[in-house]
């Protein structure tokens, strides 16, 4: 991917407004029906969870509920793409990315066609429902699908601009969306670009490379990592497929020191996209933070972000940890 | 083909017409399984005569224009049988009937299960089974909101329906009331493999009575004998009538129909014949189209 990544000064984390990205969501889809007849919403029988409801009450005759059988939906949405019509598909992620994987395989992504497979709930802060409900691998299934461009948005800002670019592409879109309430760290007039990276700090002593949600847990790593003089970099990679190479292999020749940072596990996600590429086009050290090869369990948010070492705090250890490998 | 139905004009085959694109159809997939070293006989031969009734009898379709809005559409959720589609494609004119020998080949259109993209006329990709229905009624769905007139035709081998995402379409076709929707069992009876049981295995019926099945699921259901032109047309006769939802055809049939060693047999699942068993086969076709008063 040639992307040139963006340049991008975050909103301070400091006061920012909490927004949940699932009801960014429900009213952005509400403002794309308004421009794209063709648009049409189908649930799982999820949609006052995934925020679908919000559409449904307002545009109601282009909602339709297929009840819990995911299987089916993925095919009913694979019939109507066929008519010209682009289905959104509302339901949580396992139930997208794993039951109904192979659906997705055959009559979505091998079709290549233009359906926008929306995974409510992702990561492991899902409302203490535990581990069938959270999501360790839909990054790495989504990923290694040829054809299916994959984005992670760190806010309800970039979800909306996201949201324009999925319609702007003429095929499968996994969109990676999250439960609770997120600061807002972007401006209203970001611009969300399939595949270009967005480096959101500047630094020579570490890069940390971050997707979805967890880039605002990267940016407060940075401003630990700041408080001890630690200068870190971040670049938020809101596309895992295309991958921005170029802000990747960039910000590794400037720093030397990589760090993931994901919601996800470290196999297959952005860390190991991340390690493929620099294999690939300039060894360097790294460290991945994310879920270390395990399933999760029920627990409130700040007890599962500790007990799986995704808080600022992992990442910034994580970052000195890798300064030290690096020498 | 002039041969087939046009609905301008009103004109459909005769049902001897019918019966020698049957016999036509069933020679070129021996030739063609035969040819390509691979493939699947028993499945394509159970289902030949359903298609042919569709394509020359039944569907508005247009070889010329095979993107038209309107047109009828049609999905083989059996891909297994995709050179039974293949060979009715080519003997409608979507492709010339000489392509059939690069069934399976490199590069060729003709994939081993069917490519939607690879080849004008296919509706929809398929081959891991019991995926078919549920894109059958999302077109179907897709042309009551579009106020298209079109039907959408889906042929289900009764093996697949063992899957639970036929039931999950099933359901929701009917919950939907999609009378532009019809279904079609290919009821031959004979799995791949079958159950162990005291004599060593049984092939015997995977889903036993899925008229009842589809009826319980909110389905109107007909049943024929899958190999009779005449029983076919009108149970799609029924089909079309129907108003009130969608309907599920249950065509009686027989894997490896219309040549002797073929016919139940299940080794004839995926075999491929010897030049032998093809010139067998040839001749017995020969001697059906000479009863029917026509020779090649």
């Amino acid at each position: 991917m040639t992307a040139a990544h963006a340049r991008v000064d975050p909103l301070p984390l400091a006061g920012a407004e909490l927004v949940p990205l699932r009801e960014a969501w429900g009213h952005e889809l509400v403002a794309l029906a308004a421009d794209f007849p063709d648009l049409l919403v189908l649930d799982g029988d999820l949609a006052n969870s995934t925020r679908a409801d919000i559409f449904a009450a307002a545009v109601p005759d282009r909602f339709f509920e297929l009840g819990i059988a995911e299987q089916n939906l993925i095919g009913v949405a694979a019939g109507l793409a066929t008519v010209g019509f682009v289905p959104w598909i509302s339901t949580f992620v396992p139930f997208l990315a794993s039951r109904a994987n192979d659906q997705i395989r055959v009559v979505v992504a091998q079709p290549h066609l233009n359906v926008k497979m929306c995974g409510g709930y992702s990561g492991i802060l899902t409302g203490k429902t535990g581990k069938t409900h959270q999501s360790v691998d839909d990054l790495a299934i989504f990923r290694a699908m040829p054809g299916v461009v994959t984005i992670a948005p760190a806010d309800a800002v970039e979800l909306r601009s996201a949201m324009r670019a999925m319609m702007a592409h003429d095929g499968p879109v996994y969109l990676r969306l999250t439960r609770d309430p997120s600061p807002v760290i972007f401006s209203p007039h970001h611009r969300f670009t399939i595949g270009r990276g967005v480096l959101l700090r500047e630094g020579d002593d570490v890069g940390i490379v971050s997707t979805g949600v967890q880039t605002v847990r990267a940016l407060e790593a940075a401003e630990q990592l700041a408080e001890d003089g630690v200068r870190a970099a971040v670049l938020h990679l809101p596309t895992l497929k295309p991958l921005d190479v170029d802000a990747i292999v960039r910000l590794a020749e400037r720093t030397g020191a990589i760090v993931t940072a994901e919601d996800h596990s470290v196999i297959g996600g952005l860390g190991g996209a991340v390690a493929e590429t620099l294999a690939e086009h300039r060894p360097t050290r790294m460290r991945r933070v994310g879920w270390q090869d395990t399933f999760g369990e029920s627990a409130p948010n700040d007890a599962l972000l500790e007990k799986y070492g995704l808080t600022p705090r992992h990442v910034a250890e994580a970052a000195l940890a890798v300064m030290r490998d690096r020498g | 083909m002039t041969v087939a139905a046009d609905p301008r004009t009103g004109s459909r085959p005769s049902l001897d017409d019918l019966r020698r694109l049957s016999i036509e159809t069933r020679r070129l997939i021996f030739r063609s399984i035969h040819h390509a070293g691979a493939g699947h006989v028993g499945g394509p031969l159970s289902v030949a005569d359903l298609l042919v009734n569709l394509y020359f009898d039944r569907m508005r379709v247009d070889p010329a224009d095979p993107e038209a809005a309107d047109r009828d559409r049609f999905i083989l959720s059996k891909g297994h049988s995709s050179i039974a589609l293949y060979t009715v494609l080519a003997l409608r004119g979507y492709l010339p009937v000489e392509e059939l020998r690069t069934f399976d080949g490199a590069e060729s259109r003709l994939q081993g299960h069917p490519d939607m993209h690879a080849l004008p006329g296919l509706e929809m990709s398929t081959g891991s089974l019991g995926q078919g229905l549920s894109p059958g009624v999302g077109m179907a769905l897709g042309a009551r909101l579009r106020g298209l007139p079109f039907r959408t035709w889906v042929i289900l081998g009764d093996g697949e329906i063992q899957e639970g995402q036929v039931w999950e379409a099933a359901f929701t076709g009917a919950r939907l009331g999609l009378a532009n929707l019809t279904a079609i069992v290919d009821y031959n009876r004979l799995p791949q493999f079958g159950w162990p049981d005291a004599a060593g295995y049984t092939r015997s019926v995977p889903v036993d009575d899925p008229g009842g099945k589809f009826r319980a699921f909110g389905w109107n259901v007909v049943e024929c004998d899958g190999h009779d032109h005449a029983a076919i047309r009108e149970a799609f006769d029924a089909a079309v009538a129907h108003t009130a939802g969608p309907t599920c055809v249950v065509a009686h049939t027989v894997k490896g129909k219309g040549v002797s060693f073929s016919e139940g047999d299940y080794l004839w699942h995926a075999k491929v014949p010897s030049a032998d068993e093809l010139a067998r086969a040839e001749a017995e076709l020969d001697a059906q189209l000479a009863a029917l008063g026509g020779a090649r």
